[in-house]
């Protein structure tokens, strides 16, 4: 009965194995682009990159995670480009070594979003620091990312323009999530808190219940995105030549008017504003 | 694969055997020889260590004192020359004939030969037309002669059996107590334990009569049945109930 | 909740669609979830026997260990598998990082420890009643693993298939592994997780309906191959 039973062994491993195989097929040549989920969610790289691969033949592998994890995937290796929204963080990216340059791609903003009757009153408010006082003094539930996401570390630093020592805060009105901007979102959303959010993941967004933009327009709010190729010299399997062809993509006016008309709901959201006398260090060396 | 003419790997030499499980010696210096030939029936009342004995024998378990001695193995494995039928048929979960030639494919035996052990030995026990039946969907009785077969097919020199019929029916008792007379018939020694009486009588070359660990007679069937000489065991002819009496009835 | 009559309707508007895109991540789902239950099987089952079977040292403590990985949040293990596939990491020259083969590693390493765990439980009381007759007849330990492996095969079905429940049912480990990439690392449980994230509750519900749709189906068909079988007189 053992050759019975070796033989289903067997039989089970080459079942594994030829699945395997079949997910493993020869693949098209891509690759791997650590993001945030507000461009994804905001359907963006759904609209870009068909365009690219047809154009290139390249796949563009998203990951949409919080931009401090994108970052750290990118430090690790595991990803040929980086392309969030922070920039102290890009920089800093950059300046360790790990990335080759940073680019300014496009932007858009983030708002305060709350629910439509506005227990603090901060709808009219102009400044951001100035609604985020009226929501501490009132008291009303807030709910933050807490997830060391680009919109997260924003946020910190608007209740800092407030004077609000968010660390030392010991009150049951600020909440933190730790998830992403949709789930935090679908928590506001149940809660009626107000919330931080991009707008490329509101617009997109489908469960707003009760919740409206409540403040926008404040520079402090504005979102800037940006783009690096990882450094090669640091990590030398990164696929320098097809990341930096998509990195040149982005900040071509091809990609640039792409990016211009990506709308939701007949709302444009991102602007490009890559330099637009930008010289592409690859044209040379790369084509 | 064990010839049918292989020298016999008996007698069985118990020598000073004891069986310790914690404080308790369950038994206690046995010692005895059993011979190549005939039935011998071991009797005696529950929890004298009939079936511990058995399984002493057989190699399931192992003596925490003195030696047990097979003088005709000769350097053989005497474990290949034996099988064992539990008080409950164990069954593989498997037809009735799978059940059979897994025991053969234990044993070595070649495919092209299991075939004709496998319907001789379901032939003596009468299960030819269950051949194909799942094992564990046959009756007790007939799962006992299932067992009984597979140990034919084995042909072993010495047979243990541990109260085989202890929850079968009279019907299914006959025809086990047959197949079993036919194996002896073929030269396979038969040792067995029983706490019936009757069927001690039917089947006994010589008897064994063992209480709390101790072998207190061994004699040919005719003279202990006509009258034992220990009065324990006279008292359990009697069907007096032994255990009522531990510290009147101190063995001699 | 009106979410509830959405997500039905949603859920039949998607297998009566059967876009390309949903087909693919049903596909990639199942690819992935049943290669990483034959595999963690082979492993998982002779281990679990064997334990049943063997008594060496450090064997309870091996036990206690298998049971309590058993309930190992799939996060930890997908933790694990990305440090240890991460270009930084010891696997990184392979590149194995967000792809399906990093999905079935984590699957493996999630439900090996529930599969052998759950085999050593049948197998230690088929032990109970096989011992004695399997070395009356002269087995070999090997043997007998194997005796024990075919004669409860029915039993460990039981053990496998908790392992696909789950395999497919887990999120944390294949999204930190796979990442979720769309085409290529997508599959029900990071498509539902994605969609909830973009507020898509009634899809997200629509999906999950299906996931469980797909969990039963492949259950009832290995009840019923069962029953067959034991009906062929194979019990």
């Amino acid at each position: 009965m053992n050759t019975k039973i070796i033989r289903v062994g067997f039989l089970a491993v080459a079942l594994a194995l030829s699945l395997f195989a079949q997910t493993a097929r020869a693949e098209t040549p891509f690759i791997i682009v650590a993001s945030t989920s507000s461009t994804q969610n905001s359907g963006l790289f759904d609209f870009l990159l068909p365009k690219f691969q047809r154009q290139s033949g390249i796949d563009v592998r998203v990951l949409a995670v919080g931009t401090g994890q994108a970052v750290r995937l990118a430090r690790n290796g595991d990803a040929d480009i980086l392309f969030v929204h922070h920039k102290p963080s890009e920089e800093k990216f950059v300046a360790d070594g790990f990335g080759v340059a940073r680019f300014d791609v496009m932007y858009n903003e983030f708002v305060i979003v709350g629910p439509a009757r506005d227990p603090a009153a901060i709808a009219g408010t102009v400044s951001a620091a100035a609604a985020l006082n009226l929501i501490a003094g009132a008291e009303a539930p807030f709910v933050s990312r807490g997830d060391d996401s680009g919109t997260h570390k924003r946020e910190i630093s608007l209740w800092q323009q407030a004077g609000i020592d968010i660390a030392g805060l010991t009150s049951n009105w600020y909440r933190e999530t730790g998830s992403g901007m949709g789930a935090t979102l679908n928590i506001a959303a149940a809660m009626e808190a107000y919330t931080l959010a991009d707008s490329g993941t509101w617009l997109n967004f489908h469960n707003r219940q009760g919740l409206k933009i409540l403040l926008r327009g404040d520079p402090l709010l504005f979102n800037q995105y940006g783009v690096i190729l990882v450094n090669k010299a640091t990590h030398p399997h990164v696929k320098s030549i097809l990341g930096q062809r998509f990195v040149d993509w982005l900040l071509s006016p091809a990609g640039q008017d792409a990016i211009n008309s990506f709308a939701i709901g007949g709302e444009r959201a991102f602007t490009a504003n890559a330099p637009a006398d930008i010289v592409l260090p690859s044209k040379e060396q790369s084509e | 694969m064990i010839q049918a003419d292989a020298p016999t790997i008996l007698p069985l030499e118990l020598k000073d055997v004891s069986l310790q499980a914690g404080q308790h010696r369950l038994i206690k210096d046995v010692s005895c020889t059993l011979d190549a030939k005939d039935v011998t029936i071991i009797i005696g009342p529950n929890g004298a260590g009939k079936s511990l004995l058995l399984r002493l024998c057989h190699g399931l378990l192992t003596p925490s004192a003195g030696a047990i001695h097979w003088h005709g193995a000769n350097g053989r494995d005497p474990s290949l020359y034996q099988a064992m039928v539990f008080q409950r048929p164990v069954m593989l979960r498997r037809s009735v004939r799978a059940n059979i030639d897994f025991a053969l494919s234990l044993r070595k035996v070649p495919r092209r030969l299991r075939h004709n052990l496998i319907e001789e030995a379901l032939h003596r026990a009468g299960l030819n037309r269950f051949a194909k039946t799942p094992a564990r969907v046959l009756s007790f009785g007939e799962q006992q002669r299932l067992a009984l077969a597979r140990s034919w097919a084995l042909r072993p020199q010495i047979l243990f059996l541990d109260e085989p019929t202890a929850s079968i029916d009279p019907a299914a008792t006959h025809v086990i107590e047959e197949v079993i007379m036919a194996m002896r018939k073929e030269g396979t020694k038969i040792v067995m334990c029983t706490h019936d009486l009757g069927q001690a009588r039917r089947l006994a070359d010589e008897v064994i009569f063992l209480h709390r660990g101790r072998i207190l007679e061994k004699s040919g069937a005719a003279e202990f049945f006509a009258g034992p000489k220990n009065d324990l065991a006279q008292a359990f002819l009697r069907g007096e109930l032994l255990w009522w009496h531990r510290r009147e009835l101190t063995p001699p | 909740m009106t979410d509830f009559g959405a997500a039905i309707s949603t859920a039949f508007a998607l297998v009566a669609h059967l876009d390309r895109d949903l087909s693919e991540v049903v596909l990639l789902s199942l690819k992935v979830s049943i290669s990483a239950v034959l595999i963690a099987s082979v492993i998982g089952l002779p281990i679990g026997a064997a334990l049943a079977l063997f008594r060496f040292p450090g064997r309870t403590i091996f036990i206690v260990v298998l049971n309590a990985f058993m309930g190992l949040p799939p996060v930890v293990i997908g933790l694990i598998v990305y440090l240890l596939l991460s270009r930084a990491g010891p696997f990184g020259v392979f590149g194995l990082l967000f792809t399906p083969t990093a999905m079935i590693i984590a699957q493996v390493l999630l439900i090996t420890p529930l599969i052998a765990a759950l085999a050593r439980q049948v197998m230690e009381t088929l032990w109970l009643e096989y011992e004695e007759q399997l070395r009356s007849l002269g087995t070999t330990p090997l043997r007998a693993l194997g005796a024990l492996l075919w004669d409860g095969r029915f039993s460990l079905m039981t053990a496998v298939l908790a392992g696909f429940g789950r395999a497919i049912a887990e999120v944390g480990a294949v999204m930190i592994v796979g990442g979720n990439i769309d085409h290529v690392t997508r599959v029900m449980t990071t498509s539902i997780a994605l969609e909830v994230s973009k507020g898509n509750l009634a899809l997200a519900l629509g999906l999950g309906i299906i996931l469980v749709v797909l969990s039963v189906l492949v259950n009832g068909m290995v009840y019923f191959l069962r029953g067959n079988q034991r009906q062929g007189g194979t019990l």
